[in-house]
């Protein structure tokens, strides 16, 4: 059965539309639901944003007094609607800390954790399907094996670990990569956008995009490996079944080469449940890894948000993770509207 | 055909997108712009001259919370401003005697109710606009009429704001150009201690009357270098000041703070040249660094105190013969031996020796089981007990490893008959849970503000600090009576006596087990000449050069 899919494009479009329109308000709920329970649970752990601002000579008269003045001293249900009514103004509130509005301050961190995290799943997505790819093709192979066991410590390996082995392997002994930041300090790069990537190319500091490549490369390499064992043994799983296929067969019966038949033919057909796992690791990475920043002295998200826990500065702690929430299920959607795109027999309803 | 229909699609979904991010960010674009103009042509400078500029770059903890001195309390914001801003005077190289600053001289009056400020000629602001007596004036107006959340250092050593019973500053007043008098309602005795002070850097009025909240952001003081930008989380740059009072100095072309936040990282980032200067090195990467001979290793002098407290309203520490069985029990040598590397002193009392008024002949609880045991018999605990023993989750340079002497501790109570149970919190819930007098014995540090023993005996162990820095709960009449008095005794002898007099009731009540005074730990690269580490953690780079 042919799909309409093919024939009436234009319907397809709006039946997209109208899919997208639909997973949209869906989040709704979802998000608002998340705006609840973060909301909750930061204001039951213990530790006082007054006490934590004001620093240790505080008296507690003024610790009173900045509670008084931030609103600390309401009902929590009274705090939950003003914040809820200044978010749906677009408000993301102020940073108690730092006293900047978050809406202005969060932007360079996504923008440092979105490099990253691009970068890091442009590593994985293209060594994890290639490797998960061969292991299938060449099964029980000594690749298949050493793929798989390497995906295997992939997966159970620690991030603390592997990221200091790298700096010593290849920024102190071998010199090739620098161990932290983003950028040379020495001559740094002028944002514009705050990715410096793109900075760089827009500065037409093209001298200053090799340092910037430089220090993507050894946080991205940590950050990359766990996507990448997971996509190598799921893209594995996912061609094992369908290389046993009727149609793979007969492509090779028609006399195709092998590369044409496992590349086009089976992968396309193993790739959506390849594609999940890129879209779930993507919106995982893009949540920012505190581990990874950290080590890296990355200034991303993650840092950012851990350290506002750690200070319980309410607002940014809110908006933070909302917006990494956001970026979350927004993901997933895109991931939803790749999959017609790569099989037609999946509809959008 | 359709496929193709589908991907322009996509492209124009994510054409959108990025329109939407370019939207989000020219808010900022627009302001960094701003920031860059009044920079233009320091940059078109720097870019032409690296090579040959006296970069430095200084690799720290974390980043600062804000650039106005006066706004914050944390460690690593002083250590930007202390360079970008000037207190009226300097506490010493590397100890916190009372030297020169922005005044040339100083005079208390007989009963240290006024005094008299004389200040430096010819000093500008990096705004070009004229460090003068009326600037002074505005400054003091500016914090004592703020608040605490605005500005809590002010409220903390000078009691209060105005209209504040408890507000030390009468009035400041300017007479004449370079002549400011300071009235004061009683007799502060570590005013001038106070006047030195990071937070208290002088800034100039046009800058802060321009820019309101904002002045954290674009700090304009009198300091040998001025601010350049700031990149949140990431770095501080700020550069050599032309204008500079002392002619010939700074040394240093550029300064740039870089936050690493992990302690290997940021020694890694030494050795690959990435950074020129890592503060926090671990005691036990000392040995690698006196083991290259590119590096060289720093000790700031310490001005810190380790303890575990004892809460003394928790049944059985409020048995003073339990807290003296504790402080028998515990074996600080091989504390100091093992977790600080040998790099820390044994502490005998609540603050460290070089402090004036520390009591030398305090003997200090020496290592004795023995004693302990029976000291426990007599409170009629020969059984012993159970408690539970509080661990500090974070490293501090007064406490490198708390998990670790955690154990020992553990082991020591073991062999006196106490079953201790070692908890953990995460470290702002540890904090409350232990200021609400939760714990039975937690470990917890200070590292001091002005180098003053007002600053350690008072705020950490008199009553009126319970439920803020006085952890312990300990609230002895006596004690308090000789702290108060010590507060506004301008006599030195007279003062530093009484301190001897409340360091020996503090022996005896035991309300805490000190540990250690620490030597913190910093590394730099061979070539870099006279960097003297302060002992209040804000160190002075005005002379600090590479060879």
């Amino acid at each position: 059965m042919i799909s309409p899919f093919f024939i009436q494009f234009d319907g397809e479009v709006k039946t997209v539309i109208h899919y997208i329109g639909k997973r949209l308000l869906q989040l709704i709920p979802v998000l608002l639901g998340m705006t609840f329970v973060v909301f909750m649970i930061i204001r039951a752990i213990p530790g006082d944003p007054a006490q934590v601002i004001l620093g240790q000579l505080a008296s507690k008269e003024a610790i009173e007094a900045l509670r008084l003045k931030l609103g600390l001293d309401n009902p929590w249900y009274v705090q939950y609607f003003d914040y809820l009514a200044a978010l749906l103004k677009g408000d993301l509130g102020e940073s108690m800390r730092t006293v900047q509005p978050v809406s202005k301050e969060i932007w360079p961190y996504l923008a440092a954790t979105f490099e990253l995290a691009l970068f890091a799943i442009i590593i994985a997505v293209i060594i994890g399907v290639n490797a998960g790819i061969i292991s299938a093709w060449f099964q029980n192979s000594w690749f298949d094996y050493a793929a798989m066991i390497i995906a295997l410590i992939g997966v159970s390996m620690p991030i603390f670990w592997l990221g200091l082995m790298e700096q010593w392997f290849f920024g102190i002994e071998l010199q090739w990569f620098p161990t932290s930041g983003r950028e040379e300090v020495r001559n740094p790069v002028s944002a514009v956008t705050n990715l410096y990537v793109i900075d760089t190319i827009l500065n037409g500091r093209f001298d200053q995009l090799g340092q910037v490549l430089k220090h993507l490369v050894l946080p991205g390499i940590a950050l990359a490996t766990i996507p990448m064992a997971i996509i190598a043994r799921m893209t594995r799983s996912s061609m094992l079944e369908v290389m046993r296929a009727d149609y793979v067969r007969t492509a090779r019966a028609k006399g195709q080469k092998m590369f044409w038949v496992v590349y086009k033919h089976a992968l396309k057909n193993a790739i959506i449940p390849v594609l999940t796992v890129i879209g779930l690791q993507t919106g995982m990475l893009l949540g920012g890894a505190i581990l990874t920043e950290t080590i890296f002295s990355w200034p991303g998200i993650g840092r950012y948000i851990y350290e506002a826990i750690q200070f319980r500065d309410y607002p940014v702690i809110q908006s933070g993770i909302l917006i990494v929430a956001f970026i979350f299920v927004m993901i997933n959607l895109i991931v939803d509207i790749l999959y017609g795109l790569i099989d037609p027999r999946i509809k959008y309803d | 055909m359709g496929k193709k229909k589908i991907w322009s699609f996509l492209l124009l979904m994510l054409v959108a997108l990025s329109v939407v991010l370019a939207a989000c960010a020219s808010d900022d674009a627009s302001e960094s712009n701003t920031e860059k103009e009044n920079e233009g042509t320091t940059e078109e400078d720097t870019g032409s001259t690296a090579a040959e500029d006296k970069v430095l770059v200084f690799g720290r903890g974390g980043d600062s919370v804000s650039l106005d001195p006066a706004a914050v309390t944390d460690g690593e914001s002083f250590k930007v401003t202390q360079n970008v801003f000037e207190t009226l005077l300097n506490f010493g190289k590397q100890d916190t005697t009372i030297n020169e600053g922005l005044a040339t001289k100083w005079e208390p009056s007989e009963d240290g109710l006024t005094y008299t400020f004389t200040l430096r000629e010819g000093v500008k602001f990096h705004d070009g606009t004229d460090f003068n007596a009326e600037a002074v004036v505005k400054n003091f107006e500016r914090w004592a009429n703020g608040s605490e959340d605005k500005f809590p250092y002010y409220a903390s050593m000078f009691g209060g704001f105005v209209g504040d019973e408890s507000h030390v500053i009468e009035s400041v007043t300017a007479d004449g150009d370079y002549t400011v008098v300071f009235k004061l309602k009683r007799a502060q005795a570590p005013f001038l201690k106070n006047i030195a002070m990071s937070p208290f850097g002088i800034a100039s009025p046009t800058a802060f009357e321009a820019s309101g909240d904002k002045f954290g952001d674009n700090p304009v003081g009198t300091g040998p270098f001025k601010f350049v930008e700031w990149k949140r989380n990431d770095s501080v740059t700020v550069e050599k000041f032309a204008d500079y009072w002392n002619v010939g100095y700074p040394k240093l072309d550029k300064i740039i703070f870089r936050a690493i936040p992990d302690n290997s990282t940021r020694l890694n980032s030494l050795l690959t040249n990435e950074i020129d200067l890592a503060d926090g090195i671990n005691p036990s990467d000392a040995a690698t660094v006196e083991g290259d001979s590119n590096l060289q290793l720093f000790e700031r002098p310490s001005m810190n105190v380790g303890y575990l407290g004892l809460t003394t309203t928790r049944p059985p520490f409020d048995n003073v013969k339990v807290r003296q069985a504790i402080n028998y029990a515990i074996d600080k040598q091989s504390i100091v031996d093992a977790f600080f590397e040998g790099r820390a002193e044994i502490a005998k009392n609540p603050m460290p020796p070089s402090i004036s008024g520390y009591n030398e002949d305090i003997p200090g609880y020496e290592y004795d089981p023995e004693k302990a045991k029976q000291l426990l018999a007599e409170a009629g605990l020969a059984d012993g007990f159970e408690m539970e023993l509080w661990a500090m989750p974070v490293p501090r340079p007064y406490m490198p490893d708390g998990a670790k002497v955690a154990e020992v501790i553990q082991k020591n109570l073991e062999d006196i008959g106490v079953k201790a149970t070692i908890v953990s919190f995460e470290w702002a819930t540890y904090l409350e849970k232990a200021r609400n007098g939760e714990a039975d014995a937690f470990m917890l540090g200070w590292t001091g503000d002005n180098g003053d023993a007002d600053n350690f005996i008072y705020v950490l162990l008199d009553g009126d600090n319970i439920g803020s820095n006085n952890y312990t709960y300990y609230d002895n009449q006596d004690l308090h009576k000789i702290l108060i008095a010590a507060q506004t005794e301008v006599d030195e002898d007279k003062r530093n006596e009484l301190y001897k007099q409340a360091q020996e009731i503090i022996f005896e009540d035991a309300p805490w087990v000190p540990l250690a005074h620490s030597t913190p730990l910093l590394a730099g690269k061979a070539d870099i000449v006279d960097f003297l580490p302060h002992p209040t953690g804000s160190d002075k780079l005005t002379n600090v050069d590479f060879k």
